[in-house]
């Protein structure tokens, strides 16, 4: 038995390292490439760099019109999540503490937001956001991104603040604090790990998302990702730069993943785990 | 404990109502403006009916981009679901070593799309892609630009890639939630490694695993950066999805009234599906 177990947890891990290999090869193949000069890349093929250079991430890190894409995408990103955060949680609260007037139907219209093909929005974003006067700017894409942002971080947040006994609540409230202050200073911490939640989702379809933020932007606002989409549809690709580019569109990802590691399946699941 | 009704509750949700009208009942008027209007330029509309539904609804084009659309998420569901449970199945529990395959596996879910298509993109190339080399170099005669069933399979391998994780970690999220006394009591009875995953592992993961399917089937329909990197929807129109389809006639052939009567039938066939999903995931909570 005890040896049928260890065999198990060796089979396991033969597993997981298959996937993970499958998983980080193409990602390993795009960084590879990024270390290379553009002969070696399109003229030996080689396993690791044999000649490493750290000439593309300079071409990228010294051209306004590439680096101004990274700020570009990071400004609207911020934004949306900003926002919608800032509409989310009271409604989310309204969600998850009372019954009122259509709270179903509502609810079930913002998930139906969530679930809308971007594709079919990309037009009328245009037309809408020209005729107000904000076509390629930050706010557009801030504002059309809120389209699925909204509803999710008020799905994740609802799911969190169930969590949360209403108890608590009335006793707040009998201890004489008003809405505002109980909100602030007592609800806001129990549920960070929530608000953090959805803060790293807004982030991360924010910035995963190309079809509108493409739409919506030309010179001014143009995010990273469409900088990419123009070079590689341009004619004497830089396959050097390009692979830089995309290597520094993971970094960020990257980076905020360790701190909701534990949360990311729960915040898949909208909350509901 | 029931909820106590409060319709003041309604001032709190005004700004999120606010919000999601401007940016998305206005142009969703729009579409249904052009989709029932017909113009020959100058701005200048005139009254169609149900004119471009009919086309649509009649249309060869839009009946093939919806068969290949239907096979590609059938494809995608058959693959990613059981290989998410397996990995999930196969996961650390704890340590050090669940935390670093939790980030590993999150990894793909993070590339913005349209760099997941590039890196396929060149990880697929004969010139200069490994997958691509490799498959050369074992004789193999794999193209993705000219060849459908070859830009289908990167497409679909492409996929499996960047999302069989979110399968895994909504199952493993799931599998977590089992006490420790339920694997003893099965230990007890002797129980088969097939048993506990029948009777054990599958109904407390089921829960998770309804959001899984729903989730995959919702995105997979609505497709599109990453094929469109890829392959630009060909070679001919073999990977033409409903949302490049639809892009492509919106944006890039200005057929406005076509296009938003298009957008609206697909955007009736996600809402049906969006209902089913709403309707099993409250019906889930209300009875734990």
């Amino acid at each position: 038995m005890a040896v049928a177990r260890e065999d198990r947890r060796w089979g396991s891990a033969v597993v997981m390292t298959i996937y993970l290999m499958f998983l980080l090869l193409p990602i390993y193949w795009l960084v590879n490439m990024s270390f290379k000069t553009n002969a070696e890349i399109t003229g030996a093929f080689s396993l690791w760099p044999t000649d490493p250079t750290l000439r593309n991430y300079r071409v990228i890190l010294t051209d306004p019109s590439w680096y101004m894409g990274y700020v570009n995408s990071l400004t609207y990103v911020v934004m949306n999540t900003a926002i919608s955060l800032a509409v989310a949680l009271p409604a989310a609260y309204a969600f998850s503490r009372y019954r009122f007037l259509g709270d179903r139907h509502l609810f079930f219209w913002l998930l139906s937001n969530r679930m809308a093909p971007p594709a079919v929005f990309a037009l009328p974003f245009f037309q809408l956001y020209s005729a107000v006067g904000l076509f390629d700017t930050h706010i557009a894409v801030a504002l059309a991104h809120c389209l699925f942002n909204v509803p999710l971080a008020v799905w994740i947040l609802e799911g969190f603040m169930s969590g949360v006994p209403r108890e608590i609540d009335e006793t707040a409230y009998i201890d004489g604090y008003s809405f505002p202050e109980f909100f602030v200073r007592i609800f806001t911490p129990l549920i960070a790990s929530g608000i953090g939640v959805a803060a790293f989702f807004c982030f991360m379809f924010s910035w995963v998302e190309l079809l509108l933020s493409r739409t919506l932007t030309s010179v001014n606002a143009k995010p990273i990702a469409a900088t990419m989409t123009r070079t590689v549809s341009a004619s004497g690709l830089d396959w050097g730069v390009l692979a830089a580019a995309g290597v520094l569109t993971i970094v960020p990802g990257a980076l905020v993943i360790w701190f909701v590691r534990n949360y990311i399946a729960k915040g898949f699941a909208l909350g509901r785990v | 404990m029931e909820k106590p009704v409060n319709n003041r509750a309604w001032f709190l949700v005004l700004p999120v109502l606010v919000l999601v009208a401007f940016s998305a009942v206005i142009p969703l008027m729009t579409v249904v403006n052009y989709s029932v209007q017909d113009t020959f330029g100058n701005n200048e509309f005139f009254w169609n009916g149900i004119g471009w539904f009919k086309d649509v609804l009649e249309s060869d084009r839009v009946h093939a981009a919806l068969g290949r659309q239907l096979l590609f998420s059938g494809i995608i569901l058959a693959i990613e679901i059981p290989l998410g449970i397996f990995i999930a199945l196969n996961m650390p529990k704890r340590g050090f070593w669940a935390s670093l395959c939790l980030v590993l596996m999150a990894l793909p879910l993070l590339i913005p799309w349209n760099v997941v298509g590039t890196i396929w993109q060149v990880f697929g190339r004969v010139d200069i892609g490994l997958l691509g080399h490799t498959l050369a170099a074992l004789g193999f005669d794999y193209n993705y630009v000219n060849d459908p069933i070859d830009a289908w399979a990167t497409i679909i391998v492409m996929d499996v890639w960047h999302w069989t994780s979110l399968v895994a970690l909504l199952c493993y999220a799931g599998l977590q939630s089992i006490p420790d006394a339920y694997y003893q009591a099965a230990r007890i009875d002797q129980a088969s490694r097939w048993g506990v995953f029948r009777f054990i592992e599958l109904p407390k993961m089921s829960g998770v695993l309804l959001i899984a399917v729903l989730l995959r089937f919702m995105d997979s329909f609505m497709i599109y950066t990453e094929p469109f990197v890829v392959t630009g929807g060909g070679p001919g129109n073999a990977t033409t999805f409903l949302s490049i389809d639809l892009v492509k006639m919106a944006i890039g052939q200005f057929d406005l009234g076509p296009a938003a009567a298009f957008s609206l039938i697909y955007f009736l066939v996600i809402l049906l599906i969006s209902w089913v999903f709403y309707t099993v995931m409250t019906a889930q909570r209300e009875v734990p």
